[in-house]
């Protein structure tokens, strides 16, 4: 059966001018699936800004490409694996480290970290499906732990959300980023008479109709179509690939990712703007009788292609032998642009590899859907009695809560690069071989973007640029992974297109180009669909180890806030977790401001005037100021009062989640003031560094706890997930 | 000059940090040799690097225990060379019967990876000479199969014949007998640790903590270089 519709039928047989076979449909079925070929996406994604004086390679390769001085370059990509994490979640998240770590090799380049984002339903309080959400997150960390682990590439960092949305499903999105050397990028350039290579594992039925699976809304628990991971052999990859790199032996380079041999053959192919004429009885098969379409589209994990010449063939085959890695002679590069597929000599597929390349694109209807307008307010709650409870709930919130439980499973130092290890900082911070330092940072917020999808996504932007200068790092790049249900429908394809405007208008204002990204649809289950949720990956280029920044706070500083706070609670966690209300106006970004705030806060960090910097984010000025004092072991003592604000109520005015805010730890009062006054921020000092945590209003304790009631609060997570 | 050899198997990942920190922290010649070397010259010691080597097929170390450059490993111990192994390299030396007892899954049966403080119970070895007596110190773990275990006999005789060189302090990041986290032979020239003092030799990657990971290396080195004074 053909998982082509009649029109996509219709469009191949004219342009090839005959009916296709049933290789050549399945092999097209691969490749036209929404999850190859973007066939909903790509109009609306040649609108982002991909081009700034760092970028050398932006999106539509395996890998964004930035250069970042004395000759070096980092990549970056990022992509998910929802579906099959949701069928079979060990499996289905250590597939999706493989992926994303073969994207960064493809480009000639060394992967040195990976980080996660992941999103799961409830794993606390009065939900129906604790266990399966439990054992869903459990074993999805557990996945990327042993991936990332025995591969020995470390897992610095990421974010975690959890949302009732999620229900029987997870989204699971790994992003890596890769240092070289500039003149070891690939160059992808091949010529008439180069041998075309496959090497790493051999192919089997495992991973059959994968691209397909996650191009339709997930039904059924299609284990088949889930891949088996192996990182042994990855890690072999890598390290063989690196060798050849080095030694100059590849002409070209793709990893075999969703839809297996079909896609990487025609977009190699039709990238290099030559033919590939492919034998597919000199694929190394894991069992006996595969069909040329098996074959084709298998998904079978941990496997490369590699182009080279004649010359240089004996080289990379001497290095995959070192690294006992089965690999054959697929096929050879050809002057005309055609995918010859033959089985046994004979051609069972023959295509134009553009055509292959090239989905038909599908016009999707718009429309802008009706719960927004009866979400728009919410009926605020009362304001509860004991603020501190509200706080330390908060804290325990598993979506706010300290991630170690999860991140002391990875090993996140291997590689001897990590410099702001997981828990300390906004961002990871990672040491490069040129005296500079990476940072980087995955921001999503599906609640934010339900309410609101083009002032959630400018949030997670926001969020995002705020991370990377809150460790002290000037923002390079972003990449942007939107995952939506069907686009298929018009008001989910409306969330889709807001999402894309507001990292246009965000990129283009801030000058920070898109550098890669990836768009998952039909994220939805019988349960129905996720809420809109776009991950924003922001990089960011640290230029002296002086400028590192942390958020700790220290005995003696004087705590400032730049930024206003606003009472826009709607898909606050202060609402959603706390009281259960979903709606009500989202915070909004006024890019000006974002901006200002951002620069300012980033010049005092540059000048040595911070002693730690934290931005706000989930669960507002409260939880941000709790995060600072735990990470620092020191208390505060904070006047509500002193705080630039519009709330009328103190609940909003702690826990409201506006953007652009920094809170600022410094033992120079004046000379901060100073340059907050002349960079003309709102901003306003509220308080000091104490032994217990106190905020204070109309001169009265507000709240009063102790460091161990934030503490035992906020680590909570182990004893939730025993 | 001193020079010392890393082993490096299909899978070993430390293997690159620890040439790092030899050849440019401390300026000592340190090269990679591949696990089917059956014939080693011209070294003054080994290091057995932390990873996965082999993938952990079957049980950790129990294959690379069985490779060609075990073999002169263990022939090199026998010639008295000093023999590191960190992690991994730990693990191959226990299957490799250099170093009694066994390491098992941690006690949460989850992998962790985390700074801890270790305590020098014995600093008369060639890689602990340089660490005053019962200095304690901070050093991260990353490993799923970290638990030293070892009958009562061994255990015995470890502490006796004064085996053990560092222990965890204070802490257990993995269940270990007797907090163990390194163990030194009998003539105290091989020693297994689970900790990475790779990842603690320099200041600007060891958060909140003391680069004192790297007096393991300079005590090793500073070893050599009196070596070949003698």
């Amino acid at each position: 059966m053909s998982v082509l519709t009649k029109q996509e039928l219709d469009y191949l047989q004219e342009n090839l001018k005959r009916e296709a076979n049933e290789i050549e449909q399945d092999i097209v079925g691969a490749e036209w699936s929404e999850h190859c070929s973007y066939k909903s996406s790509k109009k609306y994604l040649r609108l982002l800004p991909t081009k700034g004086k760092r970028v050398v390679v932006g999106p539509g390769y395996d890998a964004g490409v930035l250069d970042v001085g004395g000759g070096y370059v980092l990549t970056v990509h990022i992509e998910s694996h929802n579906h099959p994490s949701a069928v079979e979640p060990f499996g289905g998240a250590a597939t999706g480290v493989g992926g994303v770590i073969r994207d960064i090799m493809s480009m000639g380049t060394r992967p040195i970290a990976v980080l996660d984002a992941l999103r799961f339903a409830p794993i606390t309080g009065m939900g129906k499906n604790l266990a399966k959400s439990k054992w869903l997150f459990k074993n999805v960390v557990k996945g990327i732990a042993d991936y990332g682990n025995c591969i020995g590439i470390p897992t610095v960092g990421g974010e975690i959300e959890f949302d009732p949305s999620f229900e029987d499903y997870c989204l699971v999105d790994v992003a890596s980023i890769g240092f070289g050397r500039k003149e070891d990028i690939v160059a992808n350039q091949t010529d008439v008479g180069d041998v075309i290579v496959l090497g790493g594992g051999s192919t089997g039925r495992d991973g059959i109709h994968g691209a397909s699976f996650a191009s339709k809304a997930l039904e059924a628990e299609n284990r088949s179509a889930v891949q088996i991971p192996d990182p042994f052999l990855e890690k072999l990859l890598l390290e063989a690939t690196m060798e050849a790199v080095k030694q100059g032996c590849i002409k070209s380079i793709k990893d075999l990712g969703g839809g297996g041999l079909s896609c990487c053959l025609s977009e190699a192919s039709d990238n290099l703007g030559k033919g590939f004429d492919i034998e597919l009885s000199r694929v190394y098969a894991k069992e006996n009788g595969m069909t040329p379409n098996e074959l084709m589209i298998s998904e079978s994990q941990e496997r490369m292609l590699y182009v080279t010449d004649m010359a240089r063939l004996p080289v990379l085959e001497s290095i995959l032998e070192k690294y006992e890695i089965r690999h054959s002679v697929l096929g050879i590069v050809q002057e005309h642009r055609n995918l010859v597929i033959r089985h046994g000599g004979k051609v069972v597929a023959e295509m134009p590899s553009h055509l292959v390349t090239h989905a038909p694109l599908a016009d999707r209807a718009i429309k802008r859907p009706a719960y927004l307008d009866k979400l728009k307010t919410a009926k605020p709650p009362r304001t509860p009695a004991n603020l501190g409870k509200v706080l330390l709930s908060l804290l325990s919130n598993p979506t706010i809560a300290s991630k170690r439980w999860v991140y002391q499973q990875y090993d996140h130092e291997v590689g001897v690069r990590t410099v702001v290890k997981p828990g300390i900082g906004d961002a990871a911070v990672l040491r490069l071989d040129n005296n500079k330092f990476v940072a980087i940072k995955l921001d999503g917020n599906s609640k934010h973007c339900y309410l609101d999808p083009y002032q959630g996504t400018l949030g997670c932007l926001s969020e995002g640029r705020r991370n990377v200068i809150c460790a002290g790092a000037d923002p390079i790049g972003i990449v942007d992974h939107l995952q939506f249900a069907s686009p298929e429908d018009p008001e989910i394809y409306w969330t889709f297109t807001q999402a894309i405007n507001a990292i246009v208008d965000f990129c283009k204002f801030m000058d920070i180009p898109v550098v890669g990204g990836k768009v998952s649809f039909y994220n939805e289950t019988a349960k129905g669909p996720i809420k809109p949720s776009p991950v924003i990956g922001t990089l960011g280029l640290i230029e002296s180890a002086s400028h590192i920044a942390r958020s700790a706070l220290s005995p003696g500083d004087s705590i400032f806030v730049v930024g206003n706070t606003v009472p826009e609670m709607g898909g606050s966690e202060y609402y959603e977790h706390v009281h259960g209300i979903t709606g009500g106006p989202v915070p909004k970004v006024d890019l000006q401001v974002d901006r200002q705030n951002g620069n300012a806060a980033l010049g005092l960090i540059k000048n040595s005037l911070a002693t730690c910097v934290h931005d706000c984010a989930k669960g507002g000025l409260a939880v941000a100021l709790a995060e600072m004092a735990i990470a620092g072991s020191t208390g505060f003592r904070v006047d509500l009062d002193a705080v630039p604000n519009s709330c009328s109520r103190i609940d909003d005015l702690l826990f409201s989640e506006s953007h652009s805010r920094y809170i600022i730890g410094t033992k120079e009062q004046e000379k901060v003031r100073r340059a907050l006054q002349s960079a003309g921020t709102t901003f306003a000092e509220i308080g000091s560094a104490a032994g217990h945590i106190e905020f204070a209003k109309d001169k009265k304790k507000a709240i009063k706890l102790t460091l161990k009631q934030l503490q035992a609060s906020f680590y909570s997570l182990e004893k939730v997930m025993q | 000059m001193a020079k010392i050899g890393i082993a490096v198997f299909p899978g070993s990942n430390c293997d690159r940090d620890v040439h790092h920190v030899l050849n440019k922290v401390i300026g000592v010649q340190a090269d990679f040799i591949w696990h089917t070397k059956d014939r080693i010259t011209g070294y003054d010691a080994m290091i057995i690097p932390g990873g996965f080597a082999f993938g952990d097929r079957l049980r950790a170390g129990i294959i690379a225990a069985r490779s060609p450059i075990v073999q002169e490993v263990k022939r090199m111990a026998k010639d008295g060379l000093p023999v590191l192994g960190i992690c991994n390299g730990f693990q191959i030396l226990v299957e490799s019967g250099l170093l009694p007892g066994a390491l098992m899954m941690n006690d949460s049966l989850r992998f962790v990876c985390r700074w801890t403080i270790v305590e020098v119970k014995n600093n008369r070895t060639p890689f602990t000479s340089q660490f005053a007596p019962k200095q304690t110190f901070g050093i991260p773990v990353a490993h799923g199969e970290g638990r030293y275990m070892a009958d009562s006999k061994i255990l015995k005789d470890l502490k006796k014949k004064n085996q053990i060189v560092l222990q965890y302090f204070n802490d257990n990041p993995n269940g270990s007998s007797d907090l163990i986290a390194a163990i030194c032979n009998e003539e105290g020239n091989v020693m297994g640790m689970m900790p990475h003092p790779e990842r603690a030799s320099e200041s600007i990657i060891s958060e909140g903590a003391r680069n004192d990971g790297i007096t393991i290396f300079r005590s090793l080195v500073s070893n050599l270089k009196q070596k070949a004074i003698a």
